[in-house]
């Protein structure tokens, strides 16, 4: 094997320290006994304790979970199925209908959804109005995953069941949806993730009457920075941080989504 | 990038059964369809129906029917001869491309020695190495910009650092936050991961010995790169530019956290004219400029795809 040249090593090195240094920073003000971003004071946990007392934080960390929970369940049936059709019965739009919102600058999704909730459902923005927004950019992505794996799944396992005298039912039931599993949960993992994340088509669609973990944080970045929003980003990155292992553990095509 | 995840197979689809077979399809496949056709397909007309609206009194779209009551109603183009008219708008969207352009050839030039590290990395370290991309990237992105707002900030020892020495010189102190070269270092930051990703999967699969054959015939470390590796890795290339390309050049968190007055971009512009300003059919004409621009540059790169496909 070729051996690299240092410089690419080095330059390599550079760009990890660039990944890495600002998440590490928040992490680290986020300890800081001051109020200001900009000097180590000393160590403290107070800004953690003003976010537990931080009520308005508090629901929106609830409604962040609620919205997550409700709209990766749907996504991963919807995303799990569409996976499945595309892969038994190629449809012809079904794979553009899949990907184009997940293509697409977010921006677009969000307007789009502004505009069709008030003017055409005449419904009230507010946490119906998110998870459905969830859901339509969330489905890709389970698609993306069960369909990948699929693909990677030799065909006479099938077959075999089929000869054997199992139903469709039985053989999905017992063949497919076994094997897939994987796939299935770590679509539920990402589409959980995205939708606890989301900022700029939650942006669009919350209203004025609901408020998710990142709208706060936007909000408190926008008007006031104190370090609370260090400490709420601390905890939420250790939570995707979470999810984005147990995922990449559970299936290894969960990141070729991108591609 | 499209093509390449629903056409690749290991294995050949099942021959269809006959039997039932019909019913189970419509079961699979009907929900999801359903779905993204109301809450997909049906809100991007409407978007293209409001961009040839007028605007309604209190904000939202005017009616498409006469009501009677001497208001403006039905459709009409004035939005688009809006955006044409002044040439600040054009300006707004060259400028969208220009930030667009640069965020993704840097992340290009960061992403390439990432890349080619991991692919040449023993097999057992790779995955461990994709991880570490990936995490960064999974953490919340409004987080991730805001780092930067404390990195680049005034009382940060970047800027007492910088100014310390431009004051050093007799030079006016600048400001690192709320200008577009903070907007380029966001743009940047977020989008990385997109660009390491693809190159890298395109880089692993690269036959060693082809490297080892221009050796042979006594081509350089720069023409092996130049004359082998770089041609065969343009498809990673392309996939990755479109990845980091079309997310900024709709962007607009990163301008308005990050940005000064006059780092103004396409997405804040139609943010503005829906949240701000609440001239509906001037944002959705906006939003619909914005689509063609992504659409011409998603059927570039694929007739791009397609060409050096048939030259091979």
């Amino acid at each position: 094997m070729r051996k690299l040249p240092l410089w690419l090593k080095l330059a390599a090195g550079a760009t990890f320290a660039f990944l890495y240094v600002p998440l590490l920073v928040v992490v680290a003000y986020s300890f800081n006994d001051s109020r200001l971003n900009a000097e180590w004071v000393g160590f403290t946990f107070a800004w953690y304790r003003v976010l537990f007392n931080d009520a308005e934080m508090l629901l929106a960390a609830r409604n962040s979970l609620f919205i997550a929970l409700v709209a990766s369940t749907c996504a991963t049936i919807l995303g799990t199925l569409a996976g499945l059709a595309i892969h038994r019965y190629r449809p012809r739009w079904l794979p553009l209908l899949v990907i184009t919102p997940v293509a697409m600058p977010e921006i677009l999704l969000g307007v789009s959804l502004l505009v069709f909730f008030i003017q055409v459902l005449h419904l009230t923005l507010g946490l119906l109005s998110v998870v459905l927004a969830h859901i339509t950019f969330s489905i890709g992505f389970v698609a993306i995953i069960v369909r990948a794996r699929l693909a990677g799944m030799d065909e006479s396992i099938f077959e075999a069941a089929r000869d054997l005298g199992a139903s469709p039912w039985q053989t999905f039931r017992l063949v497919t949806f076994p094997l897939i599993l994987p796939a299935v949960v770590a679509g539920f993992l990402m589409s959980f993730t995205l939708s606890i994340d989301d900022f700029v088509i939650t942006f669009f669609t919350a209203g004025v009457g609901v408020s998710t973990l990142p709208l706060q944080i936007y909000s408190m970045i926008k008007i006031a920075v104190t370090p609370e929003v260090n400490a709420v980003s601390t905890l939420l990155m250790l939570l995707t941080l979470v999810l984005v292992v147990v995922a990449s553990r559970l299936d290894k095509g969960f990141m070729k989504g991108g591609e | 990038m499209r093509g390449t995840l629903f056409e690749t197979d290991k294995f050949p689809p099942p021959p269809l059964c006959k039997r039932g077979e019909k019913g189970t399809r419509w079961a699979i496949t009907a929900p999801p369809t359903l779905f993204l056709l109301a809450f997909f397909l049906a809100p991007a007309l409407i978007v293209v129906l409001a961009s040839f609206q007028y605007p309604g009194e209190f904000g939202g779209l005017a009616p498409l029917l006469d009501a009677g009551d001497g208001r403006e109603h039905g459709l009409t183009l004035e939005n688009y001869q809006f955006f044409f008219s002044d040439f600040l708008f054009t300006e707004i969207l060259l400028r969208s491309f220009l930030v667009a352009a640069a965020s993704t050839l840097i992340c290009l030039l960061l992403a390439y020695p990432v890349a080619w590290l991991i692919a040449k990395s023993p097999r057992q370290h790779r995955d461990f190495l994709v991880l570490l991309v990936i995490l960064p990237f999974a953490s919340n992105f409004l987080i991730r910009v805001y780092a930067w707002m404390i990195i680049l900030g005034p009382q940060a020892a970047l800027a007492r650092l910088l100014n310390g020495v431009l004051g050093a010189f007799g030079l006016e102190p600048v400001s690192l936050l709320f200008s577009p070269f903070a907007v380029l270092v966001g743009m940047v930051y977020v989008h990385l991961p997109f660009m390491i990703l693809p190159l890298y999967t395109n880089l692993e699969k690269h036959d060693p010995v082809l490297l080892d054959a221009a050796q042979d015939l006594g081509a350089n470390a720069w023409q092996r790169f130049w004359r082998v590796t770089w041609p065969l890795s343009l498809p990673g290339v392309f996939s990755g530019s479109a990845l980091v390309f079309i997310p900024v050049l709709g962007m607009f968190a990163i301008p308005d956290i990050l940005g000064g007055t006059r780092d103004m971009l396409i997405g804040n512009l139609i943010k503005d004219q829906f949240l701000g300003v609440r001239d509906w059919p001037f944002g959705a004409t906006l939003s619909i400029v914005l689509t063609l621009c992504v659409l011409s540059l998603a059927g570039l790169a694929a007739w791009a795809g397609r060409r050096r496909r048939g030259e091979q």
